[in-house]
Parts: C-alpha cells; sequence; structure tokens
C-alpha cells in the first residue's frame, strides 16, 4: 500500500509539471468549459420564460443552478483516455508500460488527478462567474450537501472503469475514433449533462435508469442544485456501488483479454 | 479575378487527388457528421416538445439556423480553417517565405492553399437542412429574402474570414497562435442557437468579439424575413469594413515579418 502511495506521489508530480507547460490550454479549456453551460442555461431559460416562468419545475435560477452543478460534477468525473488508447495500442506506446512493475490504469489515474488539481482555480472562477451572471439558485438541504462528496466520489470511480474498459476496446479494433464519438453523444444525452433527465421522452428515461450513466453525472449533480429524498439518495448509492463491481470485473476481464491480444500482435 | 478561380479549383484539385488515397477517412467524415446533425436536432427536438416559440423562432425557423449554421461551419473547417492553421505552422518554420516569392497575391494564396474537402459534406448536409425547413414551413421564400439570405451569408463568410485572418496573422508577433483558433472553433457553437437568447453580455462577445451572429444569425434571420434594412445594411457594411482592416494588418504584418528560415 506505501508502495503504491509514492508511485501516486511520484506520478503525480510529473503529471503536474508536465501540464504546466501548456498554460494557455488552461485559457482554452476555460472557455470551453464555461461556454456549454452558458448556452444550456439560456436555451432552457428562454423555454422556462416562453412557458411562464417555469418547466418541469425548472425555473430559470433552478436550470442555472442544475447546469453549473453538471459542469462541476462533468469535470471532476471525466476522463480522455479512450482517446489516447487507440494510439498507445498503433504505435507501441503500450510495451514501456507493461514493462512497469505497476498496473499502467495507476498511471492514467494519477495524471487525471493532477489534470483536475490544476484545473481547480479555473473551474472555480467559471462557476463564480456563471452563478453571478445567471443568479444561480442552488436548494439542497445540508444531508444532501453531506453526501455530495462520496457520491462524487464514486462518479468518478465508476465513469473512470467504464471508460478504460471502453478504452481497452482499441486492442481489437484500429478505428475506435467512431466508437468513442457516439459514446460521448449517448453520455451527453444520457447522464443528464445536457438536460435534466426528466425532460427525456418517456420511453428514453426508461432506457436510462437500467444504464449506469445517469449515476456518474445526474445523481451527483442534483445533489448538489436541486437536492433529493433521503430515498433517492440511498437508491442512488445502491446503484454506484453496483455499476462499479459490474465495472470492475469486466475491466479485468477485459484487460487480461486484450493484453494477450496485444502480445500476439507485438510478437 | 479568372486567375483567382482557377487557382481555386486547382488547389481544390490537388486536395481531391490528395484525399483519394484514404477512402475510408470519407465515411469517418459521414458518421461524424451525422452525428454532429443527428445531436443537434435531437436536442432542438426535445426543446420543442416543452415549448411551441423560442424567443419568436418556430421550429421549422430554428431548423433553417441550424442549416446555415452547417452550411456556414463547413465552408470555414473546409477551406478558412485549414489554410490559417497552415499559415501559422509556415510562419514558424520559416517555410512562409516561399509563398511569399510567388507572383499570386501571398494572402490569396495563403487563404486558400489547405483545402479539407470533406468537409464539403456539412456545407451540402446545411443545404439540405434549408430546403427541408423551407418544405416543413409550406411555403418558399421570396426573391427579396433569398437575395438578402445570399448577401448576408456573403457578408458572414466575408466578417469570419477577415477574423480568422486577424488571429492568424498575430502569429507574426506570436507564436503560438493555434491555440486561438481552437477558441474561436468552440465559440462557434454557440451559433446553433439565435444569439438573441442569450443575456446581453454574452450576446456582445459573439456579436462583436467573436463574430458568431453575423455569420448564422443573420443569415438565418434573413432567410426567416425578420430581417430590418438596417440590419441588413450595417452587415454589408461590416463586411466591407472588417475585409479591408484584415487586408491592411496583413500587408502591415508582412512589412514586419523577416523570415525565419535558414
Amino acid at each position: 500500500m506505501t508502495h503504491l502511495i509514492a508511485v501516486y506521489r511520484q506520478q503525480l508530480k510529473t503529471a503536474i509539471a508536465e501540464q504546466l507547460q501548456y498554460r494557455a490550454a488552461l485559457v482554452i479549456w476555460l472557455i470551453e468549459v464555461a461556454l456549454g453551460p452558458a448556452v444550456s442555461i439560456s436555451v432552457w431559460s428562454t423555454v422556462a420564460r416562453n412557458e411562464g416562468g417555469e418547466v418541469n419545475g425548472y425555473s430559470p435560477s433552478g436550470f442555472a443552478a442544475y447546469f453549473i452543478a453538471t459542469m462541476l460534477v462533468n469535470y471532476a468525473t471525466q476522463t480522455w483516455v479512450f482517446w489516447e488508447f487507440s494510439r498507445r495500442v498503433r504505435e507501441g506506446e503500450f510495451s514501456p508500460l507493461l514493462l512497469r512493475p505497476v498496473h499502467p490504469i495507476h498511471a492514467d489515474i494519477a495524471q487525471h488527478l493532477a489534470y483536475k488539481i490544476l484545473m481547480l482555480p479555473v473551474i472555480g472562477l467559471v462557476t463564480l462567474i456563471l452563478w453571478l451572471a445567471f443568479h444561480a439558485g442552488f436548494t439542497p438541504s445540508t444531508a444532501n450537501l453531506a453526501t455530495f462528496l462520496p457520491a462524487l466520489l464514486l462518479a468518478f470511480a465508476l465513469r473512470f472503469t467504464l471508460e478504460w474498459t471502453l478504452a481497452l476496446l482499441a486492442f481489437w479494433l484500429t478505428q475506435v475514433n467512431v466508437i468513442n464519438q457516439l459514446y460521448v453523444v449517448v453520455v451527453l444525452f444520457l447522464s443528464g449533462q445536457l438536460l435534466p433527465l426528466s425532460f427525456l421522452p418517456a420511453p428514453l428515461q426508461a432506457v436510462t435508469a437500467w444504464l449506469p450513466f445517469q449515476w456518474m453525472v445526474a445523481f451527483p449533480a442534483q445533489l448538489l442544485s436541486t437536492g433529493l429524498s433521503a430515498q433517492a439518495v440511498v437508491t442512488g448509492f445502491l446503484a454506484q456501488l453496483i455499476w462499479l463491481l459490474l465495472g470492475l470485473g469486466l475491466l479485468s476481464l477485459t484487460w487480461r483479454r486484450g493484453l494477450k491480444r496485444y502480445t500476439a500482435v507485438g510478437g | 479575378m479568372r486567375t483567382y478561380l482557377r487557382l481555386l479549383w486547382t488547389f481544390f484539385r490537388v486536395s481531391i487527388l490528395g484525399e483519394l488515397a484514404y477512402r475510408a477517412s470519407f465515411w469517418l467524415q459521414i458518421v461524424e457528421s451525422l452525428i454532429d446533425l443527428g445531436t443537434a436536432l435531437a436536442f432542438v427536438s426535445v426543446v420543442f416538445s416543452y415549448t411551441r416559440v423560442l424567443n419568436g423562432w418556430s421550429a421549422d425557423e430554428l431548423l433553417t439556423l441550424i442549416g446555415v449554421y452547417f452550411l456556414i461551419g463547413g465552408a470555414i473547417n473546409m477551406i478558412i480553417m485549414p489554410g490559417m492553421n497552415r499559415l501559422i505552422e509556415q510562419v514558424r518554420q520559416g517555410t512562409l517565405d516561399y509563398v511569399l516569392t510567388r507572383p499570386e497575391d501571398a494572402q490569396l494564396l495563403v487563404s486558400i492553399q489547405q483545402i479539407d474537402m470533406w468537409k464539403l459534406l456539412d456545407v451540402l448536409l446545411g443545404m439540405a437542412l434549408l430546403v427541408g425547413a423551407m418544405l416543413w414551413h409550406g411555403s418558399l421564400p421570396g426573391p427579396l429574402q433569398l437575395l438578402a439570405f445570399a448577401l448576408t451569408l456573403l457578408a458572414g463568410a466575408v466578417i469570419i474570414y477577415s477574423f480568422v485572418l486577424f488571429l492568424a496573422t498575430l502569429s507574426f508577433w506570436y507564436v503560438r497562435m493555434e491555440n486561438i483558433l481552437v477558441i474561436f472553433e468552440s465559440m462557434y457553437e454557440a451559433g446553433r442557437w439565435p444569439v438573441d437568447i442569450y443575456p446581453g453580455w454574452l450576446r456582445a462577445i459573439l456579436t462583436f468579439v467573436v463574430p458568431v451572429a453575423f455569420a448564422v444569425t443573420v443569415p438565418a434571420e434573413a432567410l426567416t424575413a425578420r430581417l430590418t434594412w438596417l440590419v441588413l445594411a450595417g452587415t454589408l457594411l461590416l463586411a466591407a469594413l472588417a475585409l479591408l482592416a484584415s487586408r491592411l494588418f496583413w500587408r502591415f504584418a508582412i512589412r514586419y515579418y523577416s523570415g525565419a528560415s535558414a
């Protein structure tokens, strides 16, 4: 265990040093990350005002709170491994990673954490600006706030596990970009990023209940913005745990098979 | 003018020849464009299941706007962006020297030197959307409206071109400008919606800082008969001024450029 902590400390240090070289990218990221919620809030606030101040229980300030919360959760849970994996496999970058005595997933986790730590001031600034500009109204209970962080951590673990598994597809397919793109769109709609899930057509809502995506974004975001009943919180945590366990099982299975495949190609 | 059109055609042909070697990317681009379009349409249909008009825009009018968004976006990504990205690269590597020694106008050459022909798909999709929106609306726009649409479309393209050229020209002084173009691309996405739904500060940014409003909203307004003469005249005037300003800035920058090669 202490061994793993040392590994993480070193990985974090390297990743932060690496990222600091691209400071201009921070500004780009600031604009990109702020624009999405600003557009969503504007669109849905306009709808709410057209319909007499409220749609589906959301007022303009409620929408603002929801989309700011979604942005925060998305920032905390987002990964980009599946964009890098195909290059790694194709160009043989995986071989040196496999030679290391630790599982390569740890390096990726550390890299993501480093990036998130560096972006923290940026995201804080964006939150503040959007909050003031759109008069967001957050209404969670203290109990909701207390459960937010654990829910966020589980959401990150779940999303990272699923997306790392998805990334492993690169062992079998050479062109994964289309699959990745489809995945991004599905997540955009079914995780609650683009709109609160209660706005989806009824059949789609039924589908989301059986998929892991809403537990990666919508659940923590609602805890923070509107608040959830005690029952909904318990259901949410259970669903997150079950999906996480399933995801971890799938990950180790896919990893072992993929590795065999990789050695076959490389040897 | 004829020479310039011939040059454009030559660059286009070269790009086709180059790209035909990679036919798989044609299918990838189709899938990518369709995913993009599907996402936009799905989002709009959800929005309009909760309201009949969005700030005065009905569903078919918003479809018109999305059509313009794809049309202009496709044109920008087909001709303007690849050339400007390459210009920034050339300034950094010093290969711009070779362009400057050619007998044709350098600004023109760098503007059309690289064409990503697959983006033509987005242009075609945008046109198809425009036709679809008109059929849905049930009536064709009158000749005056079509004329206004053509004029504003051209003006919007000119404004965006001048703006991007201005940004790319800054690379004569600052080396890392490719990031700026990425910012522009992500701001362009806000053009999927009429700019009048945004709060004042954001609308001001999208109109005057990053002129997305002129490229998408104004032509869509022309086609849906909500454009006033004042806005039309203002847009045309602004396009002329922008083109002139970017031209002057380019000339000024070229004089400053001393070459980095050898």
